[in-house]
């Protein structure tokens, strides 16, 4: 998380404070460009803590950069859908639960549901939509279709963000830790099964095996 | 607008929709062709799905990901109690918050479960929809309720409906003379088995866009049936039919909770007219749980007589089901239909309850009573000695209603036991339940399945061949994750010599040609004949064409490779880019899925056979391997047939050991409405699975000879895993979920009664 070089400019009221905080898109109707670099604070028994209700970030997502004004209740998830547009990425639980939305924030595969996106500032950021390389999918894209690790296809994209970043880490998994490491995401379908054959062969594949 | 109506109100039309579905031509043909038995090269094969890139690359659009210009974002208010009458709703305050254009009552005077919707309000964004879903005023007269079933069928317990007692008898149904057959048996026994309320959480919850162009809705919806919600909105909203279009493109699952029309997308309808500008609705996790659906429980008391050489002389259930403010579901398939058995009685009860409307969950009342009866039997097996799948040799037959009724058109459960058996090795299973010892015991068990999947006649298909030679297959069908886009291109490829890759598939509009929804196991046997029909229209024309240029009878080609050929001088040949070219504008082929031919019974059937791991010491369950061999006509694309049975089984997985709805008595409120509390099978959870298919041609239900699939791999998986738990450890347990308590209860009861 960025520190605290954030000066304090334009000081507003409380009230208009949690209207931003709470109200945010209303309080963006009203007076975006006042609270662009609104930065307030809290004291606590530490000392004064800043708080933004509204704060720049510059993400780098799939190797694009995006300068984007955000709220500070507003989740990376929300960002990448409602705000880039790149809806490959799922809101299932919406609460940390299934695993839907994993996208990989500085080649570390996290909710983005739980993720705020001022925390992102400045991180690099892959979703599904950056897997492929041009038009070459990536090996786990490619056995997913193979080896019809799928049904519906909503629970896809965070499966295999998943399963892109494990394999970099463990690029010889057994069958048990295929298992283990896809555990936190939820295939309603319940195409399990298929899912571990694709991420082994994928596995393979990437070995050159 | 005029009032709109009340779903409840127009519900039973809904609910019967499929066998009014039948009746849409005033008479429907009967099947006419001989079914095709020649060998395919496309058509069974294992075949990726077309559409895998887009999924693969997050470029799928569902309807989650889809966002109109001036769309707005509705929410909806939910009723905090479980029963009450609506005194008074005041909207003006929610009105005059900033970004809010549209707010309105949903005509409910009284609510009858938490999460009964009774206002809605549209603003530019959620989260100020959200806050002023706050601000509505409502004035509640909470009312006495009766949220569990126990409470409900209390004496003197507050009445759910107004109209009809809280227990209300739905089904009686008997052959036979069941005191005779008790009286004639060696052996009789009676056991009560319970299931609990399921919910369905597809992954994308559901969803809805509405957009009014004057007079012309047009509605993007997370559903399973385009033209079923089609039909349900025109009715909510008092508009002709033609007035209305919707399209799905992608679904994120549904398992049966978005067959019909929702709450949610009539006032989606409301708000859009009311704002002017397009709304679209996604309902949050919890209303998912509270509110869009579930699988009604069950108590099921079997009672059954056997001779000593395995007859089954009289089997007799009585079913308490509840599906909340709805009808619970028919359990009485298995026991009615499956065995040879001439007295047979049923009777079911719904007991209404102050709770989420029930929606048919992948193979409704199947799921339920299978897990009763297919448990009850291996209980009967084992009193008088025998093998459970040789009770269940003994008692086959191949006509329908245990034999009493007319014959099957084709059955191959036989043939099921058979790979089942061999595949498992069911030779292994302790001769006697519990044989085994040790802490961690060994156990098999199976248990068979019945469903239906004969389709229905009137659904359609068109081929559209364009002069440059590309191909569209077009019907209002829907690919629910099954892969019917896939195998309508497999279809039309094959038909036409060309590669599934070369056919544009057009569903999910009801712009298309009707077709019925997605649900029953009735995708593929309507669609596929009708696509068959089609493409063979379009092959035939393509071959009258040729036949002056190849200079031999339309009867002598064949289409393969691309190409138009002749079969006796395969030297004669023309490109089917050509041939397209001289029909010199698009030219569109129709194909219809015609009916049934009468005097025999249409069903899919499979058995599974299931090992075990049961840990005396903790009461876990661990499933290890399963074998499925299911019968289901020609299968269609083999790849997705052999997931979905994947799919059915890991469901079924998480059905008997796992998943349960829990209501506070106290308040009415659900406990768990998420992913986490309520339990899913995951990863961790799954077994080795195999899934066979018995390869059969159903000579007459269909052009194709082929059945569906989509419920038959979740039938019968739970009563399979309760029976290899009873030979693990030689105690049934006769309520799912088996989790570790009732397990380690069920052991301490065998225990005591020793």
């Amino acid at each position: 998380m960025e520190k605290t070089e954030h000066k304090k400019v334009n000081p507003v009221s409380r009230r208009d404070f949690i209207k931003g905080f709470g109200g945010g898109a209303v309080g963006a109707a009203i007076a975006p460009k006042l609270l662009a670099q609104e930065v307030n604070s809290i004291q606590t028994k530490r000392g004064e803590i800043p708080v933004y209700s509204r704060k720049q970030i510059t993400l780098s997502v799939n190797d694009q950069k995006h300068t984007l004004l955000v709220e500070s209740r507003e989740t990376l998830l929300d960002v990448l859908r409602e705000r880039l547009n790149l809806t490959g990425t799922k809101r299932i639980c919406n609460q940390g639960e299934c695993g839907g939305c994993t996208v990989l924030v500085d080649n570390k595969p996290i909710y983005a549901c739980l993720y705020l996106a001022v925390l992102a500032d400045g991180k690099k950021i892959k979703t599904i939509e950056g897997l492929a390389e041009g038009d070459k999918l990536h090996p786990v894209q490619q056995t997913f279709i193979d080896y019809d690790g799928y049904q519906c296809g909503f629970c896809t994209p965070g499966f295999i963000m998943a399963a892109t970043q494990f394999l970099q880490s463990n690029p010889d998994p057994s069958p048990g830790e295929i298992q283990k490491a896809l555990s936190g995401n939820i295939c309603r379908c319940g195409n399990y099964v298929r899912i571990h054959k694709s991420v082994a062969e994928a596995a393979k594949k990437m070995r050159g095996v | 607008m005029a009032k709109h109506r009340h779903l409840e109100d127009i519900k039973n039309s809904n609910l019967s929709y499929i066998e009014t579905a039948r009746d849409t031509r005033p008479e429907i043909p009967a099947a006419s062709e001989e079914m095709e038995q020649q060998e395919f090269k496309i058509i069974s094969t294992h075949t990726p799905r077309v559409d895998g890139h887009k999924i693969v690359t997050g470029k799928a659009p569902y309807t989650h990901d889809l966002k109109l210009r001036d769309m707005l974002h509705g929410k909806i208010l939910r009723s905090p109690h479980p029963k009450a009458e609506i005194v008074s709703i005041d909207l003006s305050q929610a009105e005059s918050l900033p970004g809010v254009k549209a707010a309105i009552e949903l005509g409910v005077k009284k609510v009858s479960y938490l999460g009964d919707r009774v206002a809605a309000v549209a603003a530019a964004d959620e989260q100020t929809a959200e806050n002023a879903l706050k601000l509505i005023k409502v004035e509640y007269n909470p009312l006495p309720y009766a949220v569990t079933e126990e409470k409900s069928k209390e004496e003197g317990s507050p009445q759910v409906h107004e109209k009809r007692k809280n227990i209300h008898k739905f089904n009686d149904q008997k052959r036979g003379d069941v005191e005779t057959g008790f009286a004639e048996a060696d052996v009789t026994a009676e056991h009560t088995y319970r299931t609990p309320v399921e919910i369905h959480h597809p992954a994308e919850t559901h969803a809805s866009i509405a957009k009014w162009d004057g007079d012309r809705l047009t509605v993007w919806d997370s559903t399973q049936g385009v033209h079923s919600v089609r039909d349900g909105l025109a009715q909510a909203l008092n508009i002709p039919i033609s007035k209305v279009k919707v399209i799905k493109h992608y679904m994120g699952g549904g398992f049966g909770s978005k067959l019909f029309v929702s709450e949610h997308t009539v006032a989606a309808a409301l708000l859009a007219k009311q704002a002017k500008q397009p709304v679209k609705i996604v309902l949050t996790r919890r209303e998912n749980a509270l509110c869009v659906g579930n699988r009604p429980s069950s108590l099921q008391t079997y009672k059954g007589g056997v001779k000593k050489d395995g007859t089954l002389t009289a089997l007799s259930l009585i079913n308490y089901t509840s599906g909340g403010i709805e009808q619970g579901d028919r359990c009485a398939e298995p026991i009615w239909d499956v065995y040879k058995c001439a007295n047979v009685s049923v009777k079911e009860y719904s007991v209404y309850t102050n709770t989420g409307p029930q929606r048919p969950a992948r193979a409704p009342g199947h799921v339920q009573g299978t897990f009763g009866f297919e448990g009850f039997l291996d209980e009967l097996a084992n009193q008088i000695d025998m093998d459970p799948l040789e009770l269940r040799r003994k008692n086959y037959t191949l006509k329908n209603q245990g034999d009493t009724g007319i014959p099957y058109s084709s059955k191959g459960l036989e043939k099921c036991y058979e790979l089942g058996a061999e595949n498992i090795g069911w030779h292994r299973r302790n001769k006697k339940p519990g044989d085994g010892t040790g802490t961690v015991r060994h156990g098999l068990g199976m248990a068979s399945q019945i469903w239906w999947g004969g389709g229905v006649p009137g659904t359609l298909a068109d081929v559209r061949i364009y002069p440059d030679g590309s191909v569209d297959v077009i019907s209002g069908t829907q690919d629910i994750g099954c892969g019917t886009r896939t195998f309508m291109a497999m279809i039309t490829a094959e038909t036409l010599g060309l590669e599934p890759q070369d056919i544009t598939v057009k569903i999910g509009n009801t712009d298309y040609p009707w077709a019925i929804l997605s649900g029953g196991s009735l995708t593929v046997p309507s669609v596929a004949p009708a696509v068959r029909r089609a493409a063979l229209e379009a092959a035939n024309h393509l071959k009258e064409m040729a036949t002056g240029l190849l200079k031999v009878p339309a009867s002598d080609i064949i289409l393969s490779d691309k190409k138009l050929m002749s079969k006796s001088n395969p030297e004669k040949t023309i490109d089917f880019t050509k041939i397209a070219r001289n029909l010199r504008r698009e030219t569109v082929f129709h194909g219809e899925r015609l009916g049934l031919p009468q005097g025999y019974a249409y069903n899919s059937f499979g058995a599974h056979f299931v090992e075990v791991e049961v840990n005396t010491k903790t009461g876990q369950i661990r499933v290890i391997k399963v074998v499925a061999a299911h019968e289901s006509g020609r299968i269609m694309n083999k790849q997705t047939a052999e997931s979905q049975v994947i799919g059915g089984i890991t469901q079924g997985i998480s059905t008997a050991l796992f998943e349960q709805r829990i209501l506070d008595e106290a308040t009415g409120t659900l406990v768990n409405p998420n992913m986490r509390d309520y339990k899913i099978a995951t990863a961790m959870d799954m077994p080795e699975i195999i899934p066979l298919f018995v390869d059969m041609v159903d000579p007459r239900i269909n052009i194709l000879g082929t059945k569906g699939l989509g419920e038959p791999p979740r039938i019968p998986i739970a009563a399979a895993i309760a029976n290899a738990v009873f030979n693990a450890v030689g105690v049934h347990v006769r309520e799912i979920p088996m989790t570790p308590d009732k397990v380690l209860n069920a052991l301490r009861q065998k225990e005591a009664s020793l």
